[in-house]
């Protein structure tokens, strides 16, 4: 089902989303997600500048494509959470350790200060922040390949 | 008492004295040739950053040039370069959400041009935007800025202190994995008791020899009494007496031995772990507090609690017993060779494959103690988790929930040791039986070599006897494995403490203080706190004497702003200056001394009541504690407790309340007389009877001190000269209360929420503003 929301949403030429409420006031708008890990497509709320909320979405498939499309590619230039599908390789197993990783987003190098950066979440998915902050999604433990998977238990 | 400074927000103004030589590094190789083809004759690079993501947030290396005249880019991928022309009107800028940067260049209609980049190259993009931004002015005006005087760390752009020549910022992140070699690093450890731990060792050695007498002896024993008896000869009984004595002189020998050794080691094993655990919880103490904000108290303790007992009890114990094991192994082994080669190479031949198992056991066991370890954390974790929060897990009565969880970490501590357990258990039989094995064979060559008259009955006793203790040794030998495997595991997690270096580092050449006016300044000082970046520059400067509350938001950064000039954290950029002297040039804890902090959650130590007062300073006579409890308001209650001064408080102590606890917290930051006084929420636990009391004893703290107060209600920063203003890590208002109300800007909006909120508040609650959000 769709519903029309009482807003509309516009992208400038600056690359912000725009935001006209029913009162036709045009503010700033940033998509941000309310559970990016567990349901990242229920609850996205719009948000100005100031962290004030100003709409709130239940379910993105619930939004008239256009608006929806929009929303998404704002979020998609906004989130980085590179998804590991493959450990190439780790330079120690005692951290500080370097990692070699096949993401979904291309290979790249990451550091891991501390086995505390390893984040379970709930079900097979582990989160790893390495020493820049970035975050790193393992969706499925579990499903890695036997090379990633001898790595990643070392940390375990 | 105090000028009213207004807030300098214009960035770093200082004149430049002397002009630095700017030129960038030089390119990589790999853009170099290619850029050169984009330029004109007398173009020339300024600046560049190389960027590692694409617009599309994939791992993509490309560059982003600044030459005299244009903005060059290209991405690995893409054969074309972007190119732009440096005209007036554009805009660079950079800002970063969730590990990501983004640089944009905008002209008046709009969005030009995006990079992205991972925030690790973020200070070079910031210095490529100040490079732009100097360039455009250039070629506006014809006069180019010169960059900021002050020496800058070339990789973060941290100020170097006068002195520095190391930036103590990049230098303190030590991103190599520690060696496996980490149990060589115990030396340091073990070294002022090296006299007595040869002793130990030259002990075990004559211990060892001590009993390979006995052994010897039986050869003679048989050869010599009891064969030619067998044979019809009678029993020579002096040569008999002169054996067994022999025999009983080394069992006695051994005993003495083996006592002494026993002893001193023991001695010097517990001194060691003493001086471990010491060493360790004093590096620990000195620490900032970024260190203790990242982790759980209940792997710090068991650190510092089993994992040096274990550390101590290898050096002492295992790892000398290996040594003399070593030395017993070659000693048996001159021996048997001495009597029979032929002999001795059969017995020495299950000895590869049990240097074999050991060695294939190591690794596995290796990775299994790790894992053990630190799903005993993940036990103790829980308990530290529950113990201090064990009011709330009853008001919500999830005891159940809690068990489960202690029940689950249990559960996965016993799988992992299961898991090791089958590895180990092995172990042990499967050396017995090799054992079992080993006598059998030389039982078999022994024999045939006795129905050959090659060695007489006496030698193959006497192998028999050596071999037992030989194999004996070897089982010793292979739990060597495990026992250096758990300590090399808790020497890492031991060094892994010892190796952080605090992120609030020690000056190298440091300025004393010893008296301070209290003028505090900062610099465009910011602070990013993994990737968020929690302020962004404020400056600011606060007078001697001037009373200067800090309003906003939770979240605003006002707590931040504490934390960086009490020097819990370092600052990310910018500077911090007490009476014009940076305060990372300081030697921390005389910094500190300057600083009397009175937080929300008073904190207070087990112990009794003058001795809390007494924290900051232990000698303080009684007189002072009491002036110090009267100024604070305590007095009076204090008198009406059961023991006066004498009661205890702190963990099972005296329950004293909000208020009684926070007038305590004030009677110790008034004790140690400081010129700079922090007061974070110190009112907001407490209703408004009390805070009033409070009020009265901070009115006589802050008197003659620099204070900087935080407070969520607005009518308790009434007394201060200025009000700073905070909004998401920035400092939007600066001015007294009045001013502020007549600007109608956020601290309007901010006193009228509040005002609001008035009639519904009950006095206990201090969340007013969660409300407005």
């Amino acid at each position: 089902m769709s519903l029309t929301p009482d807003y509309q949403l516009q992208r400038n030429p600056f690359g912000k989303l725009i935001f006209t409420g029913s009162d036709g006031e045009a503010k700033e708008a940033v998509p941000v997600r309310a559970f990016p890990i567990g349901a990242p497509d229920e609850g996205i709320a719009l948000v100005d500048p100031h962290g004030h909320e100003l709409a709130w979405v239940e379910r993105l498939s619930e939004l008239p494509a256009p608006l929806r499309e929009l929303i998404e590619s704002e979020l998609a230039s906004r989130e980085f959470m590179p998804a590991i599908e493959r450990i190439v390789d780790v330079s120690s197993f005692a951290t500080p350790s370097t990692w070699t990783v096949a993401t979904n987003r291309g290979e790249t190098k990451l550091i891991l200060k501390g086995e505390e950066d390893i984040r379970r979440l709930p079900g097979p998915a582990l989160l790893i922040a390495d020493n820049n902050g970035i975050q790193y999604l393992i969706r499925d433990r579990y499903g890695l390949d036997t090379h990633s998977r001898k790595i990643l238990d070392r940390f375990l | 008492m105090t000028s009213r400074t207004s807030t300098r927000i214009a960035a770093s103004s200082h004149p430049a004295t002397a002009e630095i030589k700017e030129s960038p590094l030089p390119l990589p190789e790999m853009w170099k040739s290619q850029v050169e083809t984009q330029m004109d004759d007398n173009e020339k690079i300024l600046a560049w950053l190389e960027i590692d993501l694409d617009t599309q947030l994939r791992f993509t290396k490309g560059v982003v040039v600044l030459t005299s005249r244009h903005l060059l880019a290209r991405s690995e991928e893409s054969a074309d370069w972007q190119s732009l022309e440096l005209r007036p009107g554009l805009k660079l800028t950079r800002r970063d959400h969730a590990g990501v940067g983004s640089l944009e260049l905008f002209d008046q209609e709009g969005r030009r041009a995006l990079w992205r980049y991972t925030l690790q190259l973020d200070v070079a993009a910031g210095r490529l935007i100040d490079r732009f931004t100097r360039q455009l002015e250039f070629l506006a005006t014809g006069a180019l800025t010169p960059p900021p005087a002050h020496a800058l760390c070339p990789k973060c752009e941290t100020p170097l202190l006068a002195g520095q020549d190391e930036c103590p910022v990049c230098s303190k992140e030590e991103l190599t994995p520690p060696s496996t070699w980490t149990l060589f690093r115990l030396w340091r450890f073990a070294r002022p008791y090296r006299w007595q731990l040869l002793a130990g060792f030259l002990l075990s050695l004559a211990t060892t020899a001590a009993t390979l007498v006995a052994p010897y002896l039986t050869m003679p024993l048989m050869d010599k009494v009891l064969i030619p008896y067998q044979n019809g000869k009678p029993i020579d009984t002096g040569l008999v007496t002169l054996y067994l004595s022999g025999l009983l002189g080394a069992a006695l020998l051994a005993w003495v031995l083996g006592w002494a050794r026993t002893y001193i080691l023991a001695l010097v094993s517990e001194r060691i772990g003493r001086d471990l655990r010491t060493t360790t919880y004093e590096h620990l103490l000195k620490l900032s507090q970024e260190y203790f904000g990242g982790k759980r108290t209940g792997d710090l303790m068991a650190r510092i609690g089993s994992e040096t007992d274990r550390i101590n009890l290898f050096i002492s114990l295992h790892f000398l017993d290996f040594a003399t094991d070593v030395l017993m192994i070659t000693m048996t082994t001159l021996i048997l060779v001495s009597i029979n080669p032929w002999l001795a190479l059969v017995t020495l031949l299950p000895l590869p494959v049990i240097a074999f198992l050991i060695h294939t056991v190591r690794e596995k066991l290796r990775t299994g103690f790790e894992r053990v370890d630190r799903i005993w954390a993940e036990v103790t974790n829980v308990l530290a988790d529950t113990i201090p929060g064990i009011r709330v897990v009853k008001a919500f009565a999830q005891e159940s929930r809690e068990a489960a969880r202690f029940r689950a970490a249990n559960q996965h501590n016993l799988e992992v040791n299961d898991k090791v357990n089958r590895v180990w258990s092995l172990f042990g039989p499967t050396v017995t039986l090799l054992t079992e094995i080993g006598l059998l064979i030389i039982w078999a060559f022994g024999i045939w070599q006795i129905s050959r008259n090659d060695i007489s009955v006496g030698v193959l006793t006497a192998f028999l006897a050596y071999i037992g203790r030989f194999y004996t040794r070897l089982d010793s030998m292979s739990r060597i494995v495990s026992v250096t495997q758990k300590a090399a595991a808790g020497a890492k997690r031991i060094f892994d403490i010892l190796d952080h270096v605090s992120s609030v580092p020690e000056p190298a050449n440091p300025v004393h203080l010893p008296a301070v006016t209290g003028r505090i300044e900062l610099r465009n000082v910011g602070f990013r706190y993994g990737t968020r970046s929690v302020t962004r520059d404020i400056s600011l400067t606060i007078e001697p004497g001037e009373m200067v509350g800090l309003v906003g938001h939770s979240g605003s950064g006002k707590s931040t702003m504490v934390n960086l000039i009490c020097r819990f954290y370092d600052v990310s950029e910018g500077a911090i200056l007490i009476d014009g002297v940076d305060i990372r040039s300081v030697p921390v804890a005389e910094y500190r001394k300057h600083i009397g902090l009175v937080l929300q959650e008073p904190f207070l130590f087990f112990g009794t009541i003058a001795e809390n007062i007494a924290y900051g300073k232990p000698d303080a006579t009684r007189e002072e504690i009491v002036a110090a409890a009267r100024a604070a308001h305590a007095h009076e209650f204090i008198l009406r407790l059961p023991h006066g001064y004498d009661s205890l408080v702190g963990e099972r102590g005296q329950a004293l309340s909000g208020g009684e606890r926070q007038r305590i917290s004030i009677a110790r930051a008034l004790l140690i007389d400081p010129k700079i006084l922090i007061l974070d929420e110190a009112t907001s636990s407490v209703d408004t009877t009390t805070e009033k009391e409070i009020q009265k004893a901070l009115d006589n703290l802050v008197r003659g001190r620099t204070t900087i107060a935080i407070a969520h209600r607005l009518s308790t920063l009434r007394e201060a000269n200025r009000l700073v203003v905070l909004d998401r890590g920035s400092v939007v208002e600066v001015g007294s209360h009045d001013e502020l109300m007549a600007r109608e800007g956020h601290y309007y909006e901010l006193y009228q929420a509040q005002a609001r909120n008035v009639d519904t508040e009950n006095g206990s609650e201090g969340n007013e503003e969660g409300e407005e959000e």
